[in-house]
């Protein structure tokens, strides 16, 4: 992966509101690269004395346009993400380095199940995105657990025959399903082909959307898991 | 060096001198991070093998493996996402208490560990002997639980943590590197935090 583990500087093209807790960031790389869905670049902060401090992050956005979109979401006390968050304005440059993870990624013609909880849905949205302009949308079948409406990303996109939502604290108004956390029965009827399963979220949701996946018969090793976030 | 308008970064006239270039302290938290479903692995099937370029190949059960000298390391772990912890117990076996029933032969200069998921990482062989590596079944006088690599995992505290092998079933020894897991898709062959090694060209 040489051409890609080198730092290039990138210019911020956009910066939108993408959920109560989360911004997107459109940046303009002074070098373009193709990265596969479900790919992420590295972003670092360097302070005059050099001290520096970095962080990955998915790219959400499809492969091919000359600028990246990541996701990110504002973690309590987090110090690159609340620098992104409140500091950061179009047109400051940052250094990133990518793309990086092919371990994730996705080759855009194996059909796959995503399952991403809250955050984890940006490298699925990649996913999706490709899917759909691909008009290929039998490639994907996207489930996204998020706790309510706020917090769902890419909210006016997402929606479609691919994409499943679960609420699990609070559901939209005339939600058929009751609120509550991703069950066996949510995910059962869309692992009935030999999908590709990828699974993104925090450790919590990554080990329980395993288990469901194993208790409707999933073959292990067709599991892909991208978990983060802490856990104690 | 490319500064970030804005950026100075958190208060660091308290900055941990224990903390590698680019780490914060993730405190009480133990983040989690690894591509596979987490397995469950019964200490009744868990095994722990080294073979290639040794004199006697070895494996132990569980059992046998307790019923060696215990060791223990007390100190930081550094993960390439960017976290640390500190003050960190880890009890086990030195990998050199297995070496001294195993032998190493003098041709051997690279390390692939392996786990019981198919998980692979590399290692020089220099970074497991000598007291700096352990295969460790207790954090902080607790048994190691399945998400953090239990029943038994790799422990290379100098090195980033994708080198600690979860689940971790044994150790070949031999002549030429080879890339494991992470470093066939991107991450360092070396890996060492105090130089940032975190990807191939770092």
């Amino acid at each position: 992966m040489p051409a890609s583990s080198s730092w290039q500087t990138a210019v911020v093209a956009a910066i939108g509101p993408e959920a109560s807790h989360a911004k997107t960031f459109r940046l303009r790389l002074t070098e373009p690269r193709t990265h596969r869905p479900g790919q992420f670049y590295v972003v670092r902060l360097t302070a005059p004395d050099g001290y520096h401090a970095q962080r990955d992050y998915s790219v959400a956005s499809s492969p091919g346009g000359e600028d990246i979109e990541i996701t990110v979401e504002m973690l309590p006390d987090g110090e690159v993400s609340g620098f992104l968050h409140n500091v950061v304005e179009v047109g400051d440059v940052l250094e990133v380095r990518g793309p990086v993870g092919r371990f994730f990624s996705w080759d855009g013609a194996t059909p796959i199940l995503g399952l991403a909880g809250g955050s984890g849905v940006v490298p699925l949205m990649s996913m999706l995105r490709l899917a759909r302009r691909a008009n290929r949308p039998d490639l994907m079948r996207l489930v996204v657990s998020v706790r309510s409406p706020a917090d769902l990303y890419y909210a006016d996109e997402i929606s479609g025959p691919e994409t499943t939502v679960v609420y699990t604290r609070e559901a939209p108004a005339g939600s058929s399903r009751p609120v509550g956390r991703l069950t066996a029965e949510d995910v059962r009827p869309l692992v009935e082909s030999d999908r590709e399963v990828y699974v993104c979220g925090s450790a919590g949701f990554c080990d329980g959307a395993t288990n469901l996946l194993l208790e409707v018969g999933v073959d292990v090793q067709r599991i892909r898991v991208s978990r983060w976030g802490p856990t104690s | 060096m490319v500064t970030t308008r804005g950026f100075i970064g958190r208060q660091r006239s308290s900055r941990d001198p224990r903390l590698p270039p680019g780490q914060y302290d993730a405190g009480k938290d133990w983040p989690v991070l690894h591509a596979e479903a987490t397995p469950s692995i019964d200490t009744a099937n868990w095994t722990f093998t080294i073979d290639g370029l040794v004199d006697t190949p070895t494996s132990w059960t569980w059992d046998e493996i307790h019923a060696l000298e215990p060791d223990r390391y007390e100190g930081a772990i550094h993960c390439v996402t960017t976290w640390s912890k500190f003050g960190m117990t880890f009890d086990g076996v030195s990998i050199d208490t297995l070496l001294e029933i195993t032998g190493v032969r003098d041709e051997a200069a690279y390390v692939m560990a392996r786990s019981h998921t198919g998980y692979t990482t590399n290692l020089p062989i220099e970074d497991v002997v000598d007291g700096r590596a352990w295969v460790v079944w207790d954090v902080n006088g607790a048994p190691l639980d399945d998400i953090h690599g239990g029943p038994a995992r790799l422990l290379v505290p100098h090195l980033y943590f994708w080198k600690s092998a979860k689940w971790v079933s044994g150790l070949k020894f031999m002549a030429e590197d080879e890339q494991g897991f992470w470093e066939r898709n991107g991450y360092h062959d070396h890996g060492d935090p105090w130089l940032e090694q975190r990807y191939q060209g770092d």
